[in-house]
């Protein structure tokens, strides 16, 4: 008989001490269950604390209990009540606030968020995902990926989850049928590629019945891979890297007498010892670290200290730092700024507006700050943009917010410990939004040409007026100037519609231009490559253009790759959101 | 080089975190220490925060008066040899009228001695962030709980006005009167809890060995005659065993579990072998099914 605990069996004959040896060295993991509404999240969950001998037998028996009152399942066992613990989501019989699990192997410790599917309770499934390396993606066999599917896994790829494992459920009621798997495991791949989750991998299991969730199922003989536990303490865990740019928001400063002055704080990336030079933002005064100060019974001062421990340091020199600082190694800078652009979840009710007020918060720094503008909002069924003005409650988008203070920020993707935010309501003090600050310097980032400022030496050009005037422009072409995109895959047809619109326009009497991306390349763009980077470059090299072509009054049609949503958006502002139309010509 | 960092040395680090948000971010935080198992880690992890300074907050144990006698020599002890601020409170109304888990049955006597003796000192104390060692894995309508979890002015908590918790960024913000749970603990597990107690070498209250001592039988359950104030009924005779206990709270409300597990490792070793959750000893915790999603939602912790 296995132990009923879930925690690793002690081997015979094992000493405690080697077993808790063993035992402390086990890897966490923490992951989360998202997908639709009852595609099996807790279900699943249910049966992995189960086949795990991780419920008690008291709780085994308060289960079968509840199970006859509130079970789904017609008095048979119902795993999901085993997680869904509130009142109000026994007697619905959904899940409605992330439930926090724990078990372990003997290979690895999980902390499970299992998240609720309904719509309405998105927030707290990006709550959920902020805290996870890994996400299990529910989809019912029979409905196949849903909008919500979708949407949760770019909500998951969007707070930087990398490893996704697409469960699809309720095998036994498709009769385990491998055409319908292998169809949806085709669908969530293609997708899991446009938001750039790499790998993912896709089961066939039964949570109710337990097929592929810690044994491997008999009814899927045409599946060769790993039942999810498996999958589980197999996928790498991502580990903070010790050569990271040293980052630490002070969040205490210890003063227990004259002679010891310390600054608390939880690195939040790279490693630091004694000797190190640092910098102290966003003064920017320059220091070294003299001690990683420790007890005498915890070891004495550490040689070193990396992320994500919480340490305390003491400077060299008399320098000034408090709560809301960051203590940075010198070399690369993170931002020193007010104004902070990020991809914002909206979780309040009352939507998000312009000019609003708001408190920001970011690592141990909190400030007022003013909603500049929304630039735009992310349509998670097409993965487009959209212009926006307003955020609504579960709504993403990009936001511009001007902070009262200064605030040291890193792009989310670099440090997540200076590079994520939380909004609050200063009325309510409800938290009102979740941030992933977006800067034009990280890396990976597109926005280094687009944001670049032209050289100031040069006039712009409504500085000299031409002779020649828009309405008089208007008057000779008997058109209104325009830039018209096309775009999609290579193979999608664009080049071919955006020749026949030509025509259509060259024989309605139109100024017309064409330009293709192919083209381009030839020329005007032979300096660039096929990276995400130099295609986003490519396009800015065709919007201006064309918004030289509309100044002149020419309707602009560009036939473009163009695949990602944040570089056409800005094509859109830069060409002037009147005059600028996007049409998707992918097969997708 | 010390590059092995392992999940307990994490689960600590976000702990001390939390700890160290909570001092800097509230007026008057205080840490209800209730001198169990969870309540040695939450204190050692606050010496720890501010060390080389002591904690910045006072500790606080509402005292129902029927604690076991060496859970009180084990407060005054620990809070002597770590110097710490100690504040004891007891519901003197509650004392006053007589209530007890006999008379008052246990329902009574836990929300009067317990719940409302915690609201009392903290609405005396001013406290605004109230530091506890509770842990998701305990049960599960704790398992839906924040790491700062809100309470307002009479420290109800509602499940459905909870604010999404996201990374380590807390909203710490509270109008005046209302206040914030904080749970440093909540994702430990109660192996890791003994796991940290055996490998930092923390004293516990010897209650939790084996040891022999007097108990009856009650109700299923063995309960231990800590002192002559525990009515004996018609039938019942008290008799010597060697039993410890898994959780510890009022004497006549905690079931004590037979055991011949005499040291730390021996209670770890029995742990995992054990088949029932830690609470079953509770018997506060059944009085009715959702029973401790109620306590909450009226201001127990
Ligand atoms: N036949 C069958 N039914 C299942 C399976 N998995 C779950 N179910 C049933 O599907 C229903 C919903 O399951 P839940 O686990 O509550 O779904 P959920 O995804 O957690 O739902 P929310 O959290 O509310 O979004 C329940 O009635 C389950 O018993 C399965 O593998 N096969
Ligand atoms: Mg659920």
């Amino acid at each position: 008989m296995a132990s009923p605990t879930s925690i690793p069996v002690m081997n015979e004959g094992e000493r405690v001490d080697d077993y808790l040896r063993r035992y402390e060295r086990n890897e966490l993991l923490r992951f989360l269950t998202c997908g639709s509404v009852d595609d099996g999240k807790s279900t699943l969950i249910g049966r992995l604390l189960h086949d795990t001998g991780r419920i008690y037998e008291d709780h085994m028996a308060a289960l079968e209990k509840d199970s006859k009152v509130h079970g789904t399942t017609g008095g048979g066992l119902d795993l999901a009540l085993a997680v869904d613990g509130l009142k109000a989501e026994r007697e619905q019989g959904i899940t409605i606030d992330v439930a926090w699990r724990y078990f372990a192997t003997a290979r690895r410790s999980f902390i499970i968020a299992d998240c609720p599917g309904h719509e309405q309770y998105t927030r707290n499934m990006a709550t959920g995902a902020s805290h996870c390396q890994l996400a299990i993606s529910l989809i019912d066999a029979r409905k196949g990926v849903t909008t919500q599917t979708r949407r949760h896994a770019f909500i998951a790829s969007l707070l930087g989850i990398r490893h996704v494992v697409a469960a699809v459920n309720k095998m036994d009621i498709v009769g385990w049928s491998e055409e319908r798997f292998r169809a949806i495991e085709r669908e969530f791949v293609d997708f899991c590629a446009r938001i750039g989750i790499p790998d993912p991998v896709a089961v066939p299991i039964s949570a109710l019945n337990g097929d592929n969730v810690v044994k491997r199922s008999e009814h899927t003989p045409w599946y060769s891979g790993s039942p999810v536990l498996e999958l589980l303490e197999a996928v790498p865990v991502d580990r903070p890297s010790p050569d990271a740019n040293f980052r630490m928001p002070v969040q205490f400063v210890l003063r227990p007498d004259l002679n010891f002055r310390g600054f608390a704080g939880q690195i939040a990336a790279g490693s630091v010892k004694p000797g190190d030079r640092v910098r102290i933002l966003p003064s920017g005064k320059e220091t070294r670290v003299r001690r990683i100060a420790r007890a005498p019974e915890d070891g004495g001062d550490a040689p070193l200290a990396y992320a994500p421990q919480s340490v305390v340091l003491t400077f060299e020199d008399e320098v000034d730092c408090s709560r809301g600082d960051v203590i940075v190694c010198i070399g690369r800078d993170p931002a020193v700024t007010q104004r902070v652009e990020c991809d914002l979840v909206w979780m309040q009710e009352q939507p998000l507006v312009r000019g609003q007020q708001l408190m920001l918060r970011v690592g141990a720094k909190q400030t007022a700050c003013t909603v500049r503008r929304v630039r735009w909002l992310v349509d998670v069924d097409t993965l487009g943009t959209q212009p926006a003005d307003t955020l609504r409650l579960n709504e993403i988008g990009r936001v511009e917010l001007e902070c009262e203070e200064r605030v040291v920020v890193d792009g989310y993707r670099e440090c997540h410990g200076t590079g994520a935010l939380i909004l609050v309501d200063r009325m309510t003090n409800a938290t009102a939004g979740a941030g992933m600050v977006r800067l034009a310097t990280e890396a990976g980032s597109k926005r280094a040409h687009w944001e670049t400022e032209a050289l100031a030496t040069l006039e712009r050009a409504e500085d000299k007026p031409s002779f020649v005037n828009a309405e008089e422009r208007e008057r000779r072409w008997q058109q209104k100037p325009r830039t018209i995109l096309l775009y999609g895959p290579p193979g999608s047809g664009k080049t071919r519609e955006a020749h026949e619109m030509e025509r259509k326009f060259f024989d309605q009497g139109a100024a017309v231009v064409m330009l293709d991306g192919q083209a381009m390349r030839r020329g005007l763009s032979k300096d660039l490559g096929f990276s995400d980077e130099d295609r986003s470059e490519n396009l800015r090299r065709a919007a201006e253009v064309a918004r030289l072509l509309n100044d002149q009054g020419f309707v602009v049609i560009l036939a473009m790759a163009a695949p990602d949503p944040e570089a056409r958006e800005r094509a859109r502002e830069l060409v002037g959101q009147d005059r600028w139309e996007a049409r998707n010509m992918g097969a997708r | 080089m010390a590059t092995e960092f392992t999940h307990l040395d994490e689960l600590e680090a976000e702990s001390i975190q939390i700890l160290r948000e909570t001092a800097a971010s509230f007026e008057r935080p205080v840490l209800m220490y209730s001198i169990g198992k969870d309540s040695t880690v939450l204190l050692h992890l606050a010496m720890k925060a501010f060390w080389p300074a002591k904690p910045p907050f006072p500790l606080l144990h509402v005292d129902t008066t029927w604690k076991f006698r060496e859970m009180i020599t084990f407060r005054d002890a620990t809070a002597k040899r770590l110097g710490v601020d100690l504040r004891v409170h007891i519901n003197q109304e509650g004392l006053a009228a007589g209530v007890n888990p006999f008379a008052s049955g246990s329902k009574v006597h836990t929300d009067v001695m317990k719940t409302q003796g915690l609201r009392q000192a903290l609405d005396q104390g001013r406290f605004d962030a109230a530091i506890g060692g509770a842990r998701r894995d305990e049960e599960k309508s704790r398992a839906k709980e924040r790491i700062f979890s809100f309470r307002d002015k009479h420290h109800r908590w509602d499940p459905k006005n909870q604010r999404p918790e996201l990374w380590n960024v807390f909203n710490t913000r509270v109008h005046q009167g209302e206040s914030i749970r904080v749970f440093p603990l909540s994702n430990w597990t109660e192996l890791d809890v003994w796991l940290y107690i055996w490998k930092n070498r923390l004293p516990v209250v010897p209650l939790y060995l084996a040891k022999a001592r007097p108990v009856v039988e009650r109700d299923g359950a063995l309960i231990m005659v800590d002192d002559d104030r525990l009515p004996l009924l018609p039938g019942e005779k008290v008799q010597t065993m060697k039993v410890r206990f898994r959780t510890l709270g009022c004497y006549p409300l905690s079931g004590a579990i037979e055991s011949e597990a005499e040291t730390l490792e021996a209670i770890i070793e029995e742990m995992l072998l054990a088949k029932t959750s830690e609470r079953q000893g509770r018997l506060i915790d059944h009085d009715s099914s959702g029973s401790m999603e109620e306590k909450k939602r009226e201001g127990y912790f």
